[in-house]
């Protein structure tokens, strides 16, 4: 008789007070006992009564590779588990490739591409065909000249630089400031509760209201634009650091405790990057808001000391009548935004996402 | 032993010793023991749990085993020291426990290898990043899952988050490690599997083992010892022990008449509830 015939069919159950006996004939095999006790009582030593009988070893379950062996716990029976384990694994797990870098950047430039190349060619043909108003309705070639005039004057590279410049440096303080504020709300509710509801109103208020009081408190200066820029960027960055640490799972910090985090290595290790998506998406909203309320103060705070900015070239082009040079700002203002979300903050939140495997709206 | 008692302040106390050491072999220091534990949710809210005497000895693997809504996991949860007992004391062995929970609860922006360097930069192992790095690859060798270090746990089945669930409880190097049906989500065949890498990792480290399941089979399986856990309120009700000659299959008929006798029983206590 093969011994990987299953042992444990020998074997005896006992509960309180009666005793069973089932011994199945003509199998020589060791004892088991299974005891039932009251509730309560703990006896650990009445355990096991194995009697090897008939030479055999304890048998165990399994294949007849174990034919032979004599140690109870033969190697290739963990490598047996081992190699079930892999097989099961790579069943379970499917090994996707990702696609080679440089088809990923076409497969998500080309549509939008191909979009901005076709409405300018609708606006061409539009501009050729109905022969509009240069004056009222300037063609893309028109803007392109303009730009090219403020370019050859310098005045498009002086608006650039000074823009790019306020709305990065003003960000990077909202940063600074909205980062700390956010971790406050988050870990101390009552100060939540008192400025939560004013901070999401500010997010409402629309920034460009503060620039008339700014003008009176700081006058036509660089302290005018960026206190505008920080109404407008702070409250959206706080927020997010708020509503991301707000969505951690409650398991995750279980996890941190059980693992035997102290407070501070719970928010530094398990807190903080778990909120990550939620302060970058922040983030992202607290950028538009900057480079929105910096393009409104500078249009209306115009003159002092006041620099030369995108915004002031747009006002400048209205008190001109100049169309094609007001069109010609848009454009640009709007090609920074879409520059500064696509180098700076897609690959970011994409990254992100990946390594959470989650598949997120910008993938 | 730390000792978590229930009243105002109760968290893990100062070290009592000498508590249950006595001389000769019958008596050995527990590695866990819950002494007329209670639990209530609330002032008059219900009773989860009434009067729970247990205690575990250094190396059992034992069984807790009811129905959802038994107290179950709450017994677990204040033995872990994440819940705190309404009355009654639990002391776990120095050390202290490691918890598995059903779901695997990996960082999710860590790969296998980090969540796992991560119990052991939190669990104050003491060891360099590079000893911690060398450690972690060991332990996921432990569940053979060297080769997915560097995966991250949405790129994992289910059972090999689980596994590394394992690794990371084993890294903490505590004597007692609590798990919450860790394997209640998985397929059969996985979960078959899982049973034996547990039990032969139960073996190779001596670990004491509380495993909470309400799955009849899956208790009369694994355990050495299993309790069998009646609802409203939780108690122990019965306990089985069952002799130890090497590991089981689940469809042996040892397991098979166990689990016979235990589910009657079981039953019996749910039907209990319907009056």
């Amino acid at each position: 008789m093969p011994h990987d015939i299953l042992p444990t069919t020998a074997g005896r159950v006992a509960s309180a007070g009666e005793r069973i006996e089932t011994q199945p004939a003509g199998r020589v095999a060791p004892e088991a006992r299974i005891e039932t006790q009251p509730a309560g009582r703990v006896a650990p030593e009445a355990r096991i009564e194995t009697q090897p009988a008939g030479g055999l070893d304890t048998p165990l379950r399994g294949s007849s590779t174990d034919e032979g062996e004599t140690s109870p716990r033969p190697k290739g029976k963990s490598d047996d588990l081992r190699a079930l384990e892999s097989g099961l694994d790579a069943l379970q797990t499917d090994a996707r490739t990702r696609r080679p870098w440089w088809r990923r950047t076409l497969a998500g430039a080309l549509p939008p591409i191909v979009l901005v190349v076709l409405l300018i060619a609708a606006w061409q043909a539009y501009t050729v065909i109905a022969a509009p108003r240069p004056d009222l309705a300037p063609g893309p070639l028109d803007v392109a000249a303009a730009l090219g005039q403020s370019w050859e004057d310098g005045r498009l590279q002086l608006a650039i630089a000074t823009s790019l410049e306020r709305g990065i440096l003003g960000f990077l303080i909202a940063i600074a400031i909205g980062t700390p504020l956010g971790l406050l709300l988050a870990e101390w509710g009552l100060l939540r509760r008192a400025l939560g509801p004013l901070l999401s109103g500010l997010q409402v208020l629309p920034s460009v209201a503060w620039v008339p009081a700014a003008i009176i408190w700081f006058g036509l200066s660089d302290a005018t634009v960026y206190f505008v820029v920080l109404m407008g960027a702070v409250p959206s960055i706080a927020n997010g650091l708020v509503a991301g640490i707000a969505q951690v799972p409650p398991q995750l910090r279980r996890v941190g405790t059980v693992l035997g985090a102290s407070r501070w290595q719970l928010a530094t290790s398990v807190v903080v990057p778990a909120a990550l998506p939620g302060y970058v998406a922040g983030l992202k909203q607290g950028w538009a808001f900057s480079w929105r309320s910096l393009m409104a103060a500078e249009i209306i705070a115009f003159g002092g000391t006041i620099g030369f900015g995108l915004g002031s070239m747009l006002q400048q082009s209205r008190d001109l009548a100049d169309l094609a040079g007001a069109l010609g700002t848009i454009l640009v203002i709007l090609t920074i935004g879409v520059i500064i979300e696509l180098l700076v903050f897609a690959p970011i939140e994409r990254g992100l996402l990946r390594r959470r495997g989650l598949t997120g709206a910008s993938a | 032993m730390s000792t978590i008692t229930a009243g105002a302040g109760a968290g893990r106390g100062a070290p009592q010793a000498d508590l249950e050491t006595r001389s000769g072999s019958t008596a050995r220091t527990a590695a866990i023991r819950v002494s007329g534990l209670g639990k209530r949710f609330g002032d008059g809210g219900p009773v989860v749990l009434d009067g729970i005497d247990l205690a575990v000895q250094p190396g059992e693997f034992v069984c807790l085993l009811g129905a959802s809504g038994c107290g179950k996991s709450t017994l677990l949860s204040i033995v872990a020291g994440l819940e705190t007992p309404t009355t009654g004391s639990v002391e776990v062995a120095d050390g202290g426990a490691a918890v598995m929970f059903q779901d695997a609860s990996l960082l999710p922006w860590l790969t296998a290898r980090r969540n796992v360097e991560l119990a052991l930069r939190l669990g104050g192992s003491g060891l360099t990043r590079a000893g911690r790095r060398a450690r972690a690859l060991e332990l996921l060798d432990v569940v053979n899952l060297a080769d997915a270090a560097e995966k991250r746990p949405h790129e994992l089945s289910g059972g090999m988050r689980q596994r590394v669930a394992l690794a990371r409880a084993l890294a903490q190097d505590r004597p007692v490690l609590l798990m919450d049906e860790p394997f209640a989500a998985l397929d059969a065949i996985t979960r078959d599997l899982l049973h034996e890498e547990l039990e032969r990792v139960w073996r190779e480290t001596g670990r004491t083992i509380v495993f909470v399941t309400h799955n009849v089979r899956e208790a009369a399986r694994l355990g050495q010892r299993v309790l069998l856990m009646s609802s409203r309120p939780g108690r122990i009700v019965n306990e089985w022990t069952i002799a130890d000659e090497g590991p089981r299959r689940i469809e042996s008929p040892q397991v098979g008449r166990l689990s016979i006798e235990i589910t009657e029983q079981l039953r019996r206590e749910i039907r209990r509830n319907a009056a």
